[in-house]
């Protein structure tokens, strides 16, 4: 069961193969077996999926089918979902639940998805181990002694191990394709303003994307038809007509164009990581593509652009996170003063902290022009960049992320080394672009992905040359059954 | 030494919008507490903010009345700092780019004319409200207010004296419920000024250093305000100390200003653009259907008064002193009154009583026909302008009483036939040859005193201006 795409579930449950009920236990099953080792789940409330599978199985009786009726998904902690505990992986949050759905959720329940439960993220979504969470590291389902990448660790390593067929997740800096690189999976972080915000835990606004975490672009395609939609709640959500974006996947892409950024490709490079990248050019190649050198100037300035634009987001962002509205709260306090700085002390971890400090610090009067200002600046350069380099290409290789899943603690004491796990990712989200990691290769037994840019709104190209390269290649289909 | 006095303005005026300005909560006024609080208002986690767009076209509607500069592109910013009453743990305003530029208003001060000029205007959104005393050491948290729409308007420093600064915010205060972007209703705190004030020897150059008063929400205090912190900065830098740049608050029953504790005012508030909000973009299109429906301003109509109409600039200014006042005059004036007698008749009679009962114009008890018909008595001199004011105070008490039943009740009808008239003033003439003799000498007053006579023997009913005249053609006939 758990090698099945979400279309082969689809086709199950439209013939009586298995009833969603049946399915969703299976599921549920799965993770009873599999979650106390890989951590990938927060919250699991079995009566409540299951009821949501009976529902779906009465209108599956009477022959009644949207998007994704009857098939159970996970969904990432940083997703409100009314009678739902939702903690975006914080102690702040240990209690929360919100008397709302997010978009995303709303979007789902309307397309009949069950909801299997809620994943593991690193704190407010800050991390690319999922080390930073306040319910413990999410273990790689391909060695348990490894991260599986994060911030949406839980719903890879979910849905990697076979806990559930897809899942949600967000990307801000790289925290969907970064795991989906790290654990042989396919996800796709949309344009900025295609899948709405709205309940989406923030973490920082003008770079938060959700998307899906699955094993193919197929599947990615039948998440994404789900969840991109206008939402009025959400200001920055973009209005455009909806697309369906199964339909082009297996459009030719003969004659196409893959851009490579020179300053991608350079001898910093990891080598193993650079020899899997050359043969995922050889594969395009055999399908027609050519490939053409590019430049993307300013993309080494990514890195620390996006630690002063993200953190100074965060640290107005979770300035809400106060004890006095909902939340924790300390317990002991004397004054109004007092009760904020012991909540916000016991209530954030480290790296939440660590992040708040920088963005106050880069928005204090005084050093604003030097560092936040600028790194808007720097950021519409590098936007540009790819705008004008997507006069020469359709889409944009580059690796999804610079290694393979690392050690467990091995990359804690050493932010920078850490905040480097994204050096490939943050340039899209600081140009708002739409971009996949999908699986391409191993490298000592652990998985790697490739990624593919696109311009904006260009996710059903990126999901056609994904899906190409799948049709060809078999890496998506190795699943970390040895390991477990 | 002589100082010169510097005051600038900044008032928060409450836009009137059913909605708040980044979510769909009521703004009512006076529900229980947290009534109004909404999910964006309790700054839940994924909520977001969405802006009213009446709020916007209330805040252009505003930058046209004052002769503004329209931003075609302005930018919200998140002003951050942490307290109880503010949920999201900063205040979504405009700082770099508002939305209102460089206007002006014109006010009058004791006759002078004088232009204030708007430096900016921008959207915001207010805070919450924190409860004490409700619970024992505990305080309560109150999130109704909190998003209300905000214009906050802020003028240069050029206002120059405490009665400037009170003729300025009465203007601004008629402005923008003329304009229908407020109630203005002040106890409710819909229109709450800053006051910022600083002195200089006079002539000089170099500004004062400012403190700035607080939240006045009243016209009398702030007068008292602005007076009591003058007289207390001056009197310090002749004492010989520097003045400290802070936050006063006023407390009326002491009738002083006092700094705030700095720690309060020890903020930055590390402003930046909110991500969550795309700039807001106004187009010449939205400008002009605006600019349409704006209808005449105080300023149009006060011109329209004392240069069509011939009134008197201060009379004019009490009857644009408020659009409810002007728009009944004007209904007046619709009806055949002859606007002069008219303006003396609502600034003089109409107004002292409605004052002395504090009363607003549209609670005056008297109908408006009977009002009509009592103006329309006093022009066709049937009563004299004296047996008016009778009547009108008759009229006051018992509003179902007619006009003209009160004039044949009271035989207030005054005589204006001359055949009725002269003999009375020949006999006047007869039996006061004194006061005559005093007349040819060249005394008004014996001129006065014969027309009382001949008023007292007709019991009042006899037209005076009648009277004057028929007097001086026998006297100087005699």
């Amino acid at each position: 069961m758990k090698d099945l795409s979400l279309n082969e579930l689809k086709q199950g449950l439209k013939n009586k193969d298995f009833s969603s009920v049946e399915l969703t236990q299976y599921y549920l099953n799965q993770i009873k077996d599999l979650n106390s080792q890989i951590n990938a789940f927060i919250t699991i409330d079995e009566e409540k999926s299951i009821q949501q599978a009976q529902q779906a199985d009465q209108l599956i009786s009477k022959n009644h089918f949207s998007e994704l009726t009857g098939i159970p998904i996970a969904q990432k902690d940083i997703f409100c979902a009314s009678s739902w505990k939702t903690t975006c992986g914080s102690k702040m949050l240990d209690n929360f639940y919100a008397p709302y759905d997010s978009k995303v959720v709303d979007l789902f329940n309307k397309s009949g998805a069950i909801n299997l439960g809620k994943t593991n993220m690193d704190e407010f979504a800050m991390g690319s181990s999922n080390e930073t969470s306040y319910y413990g590291v999410v273990k790689n389902p391909w060695n348990l002694d490894f991260v599986p990448g994060g911030s949406s660790g839980g719903s890879a390593a979910a849905v990697t191990s076979g806990m559930a067929p897809a899942a949600t997740a967000t990307d801000t800096g790289g925290s969907i394709r970064q795991p989906a690189s790290l654990c042989n999976l396919t996800g796709l972080k949309p344009t900025y303003g295609l899948v709405s915000r709205f309940g989406m835990i923030a973490f920082a606004s003008s770079l938060d994307q959700a998307g899906p975490i699955a094993k193919t672009a197929e599947d990615c395609a039948l998440m994404l038809n789900v969840m991109a939609d206008f939402d009025e709640r959400d200001s920055t959500s973009i209005k455009r007509d909806k697309e369906n974006y199964t339909q082009s996947l297996t459009s030719s892409i003969q004659g196409k164009t893959i851009g490579v950024p020179k300053e991608f490709f350079n001898n910093e490079l990891n080598q193993d990581v650079k020899i899997i990248l050359e043969k995922v050019m050889q594969a395009y190649q055999s399908l027609g593509v050519n490939f053409k050198e590019i430049s993307l100037p300013n993309s080494q300035l990514s890195v620390p652009v996006y630690y002063v634009i993200a953190p100074a987001e965060a640290s107005s962002n979770l300035s809400r996170y106060d004890g006095v509205k909902f939340g924790y709260r300390a317990s002991n306090y004397k004054d109004l003063e007092e009760m904020y700085l012991k909540t916000r002390e016991e209530g954030f971890g480290d790296e939440v902290k660590r992040r708040i400090l920088v963005g106050t610090y880069v928005l204090s009067a005084g050093y604003y022009d030097a560092y936040y200002l600028k790194a808007q600046r720097i950021r519409r350069l590098i936007a540009d960049d790819f705008i004008k380099a997507f006069t020469q290409c359709d889409l944009i290789l580059a690796p999804s992320s610079p290694s393979t899943a690392f050690k467990i603690g091995d990359k804690t004491e050493d932010p920078v080394a850490m905040y480097m796990q994204d050096m490939f990712t943050i340039s899209t989200n600081l140009a708002g672009l739409p971009a996949i990691s999908a699986p391409a290769g191993f490298i000592n037994k652990m998985p790697i992905g490739f990624q593919l840019i696109g311009n904006y709104f260009d996710e059903a190209k990126i999901l056609n040359f994904t899906h190409q390269y799948q049709s060809i290649s078999d890496w998506h289909k190795h699943l970390p059954g040895g390991v477990l | 030494m002589t100082w010169d006095i510097v005051i600038g303005i900044e008032t928060h005026v409450q836009l009137t919008t059913k909605t708040k300005i980044f979510s769909g909560a009521s703004t009512e006024f006076g529900l229980p507490a947290n009534e109004n609080a909404c999910l964006v208002s309790l700054a839940y986690p994924g909520t977001l903010p969405v802006l009213n767009k009446e709020a916007v076209m209330k805040a252009i509607r505003f930058g046209l009345a004052v002769d503004a500069e329209i931003a075609e592109y302005s930018v919200f910013a998140r002003k951050n700092y942490f307290y109880p009453d503010l949920p999201k743990g900063y205040q979504i305003s405009q700082f770099e780019l508002p939305v209102v530029n460089h206007g002006h208003l014109k006010i009058n001060n004791d006759g002078v004319n004088k232009k204030i000029r708007i430096l900016r205007a921008h959207l915001e959104e207010d805070a919450g409200k924190s409860v004490h005393g409700i619970m024992d050491n505990k305080t309560g948290i109150d999130l109704n207010r909190a998003g209300t729409p905000l214009l906050e308007i802020v003028t240069e420093p050029d206002m120059s004296s405490a009665k400037e600064a009170i003729a300025y915010a009465k203007k601004l205060h008629n402005l923008v419920q003329w304009i229908g972007i407020s109630d203005g209703n002040m106890q409710e705190g819909s229109f709450r000024c800053d006051v910022n004030v600083s002195v200089k020897p006079s002539g000089s150059n170099k500004l004062g250093t400012r403190r700035e008063i607080k939240n006045l929400n009243s016209f009398k205090y702030m007068e008292q305000a602005i007076n009591y912190e003058v007289n207390w900065q001056i009197e310090q830098i002749e004492d010989g100390h520097d003045i400290i740049q802070s936050t006063v608050l006023f407390n009326p029953d002491s009738g002083e200003t006092k700094a705030m504790r700095s720690k309060e005012e020890a903020n930055d508030y590390r402003y930046f653009p909110d991500p969550d909000l795309l700039p807001l973009k106004i187009s010449q299109n939205d400008i002009d259907f605006i600019r349409s429906s704006l209808g005449e301003l105080p300023e149009e109509c006060l011109k329209k008064l004392t240069v069509d109409y011939k009134l008197n600039e201060a009379d004019a200014s009490i009857i644009v002193s408020d659009k409810k006042t002007y728009e009944f005059y004007q209904s007046l004036i619709a009806s055949g009154l002859d606007a002069k007698i008219t303006a003396n008749w609502v600034v003089g009679n109409l107004f002292a009583k409605l004052n002395e009962h504090e009363l607003s114009i549209k609670d005056c008890p008297i109908a408006q026909e009977q009002f009509v018909l009592l103006i329309k008595r006093i022009m066709d001199q049937t009563i004299s302008n004296n047996a008016g004011k009778k009547i009108f105070d008759l009229l006051w008490e018992d509003p179902d009483k007619n006009v003209d039943t009160l004039i044949d009740a009271l035989g207030l009808k005054q005589v204006s036939d001359v055949s009725a008239i002269l003999p009375m003033i020949d006999e006047i003439i007869k039996n006061n040859p004194e006061m005559v003799e005093q007349f040819k000498l060249g005394k008004d007053k014996a001129f006065n005193a014969l027309v009382g006579q001949v008023m007292k023997i007709s019991k009042g009913k006899a037209n005076p201006g009648q009277v004057s005249e028929l007097l001086k053609n026998q006297l100087t006939k005699s």
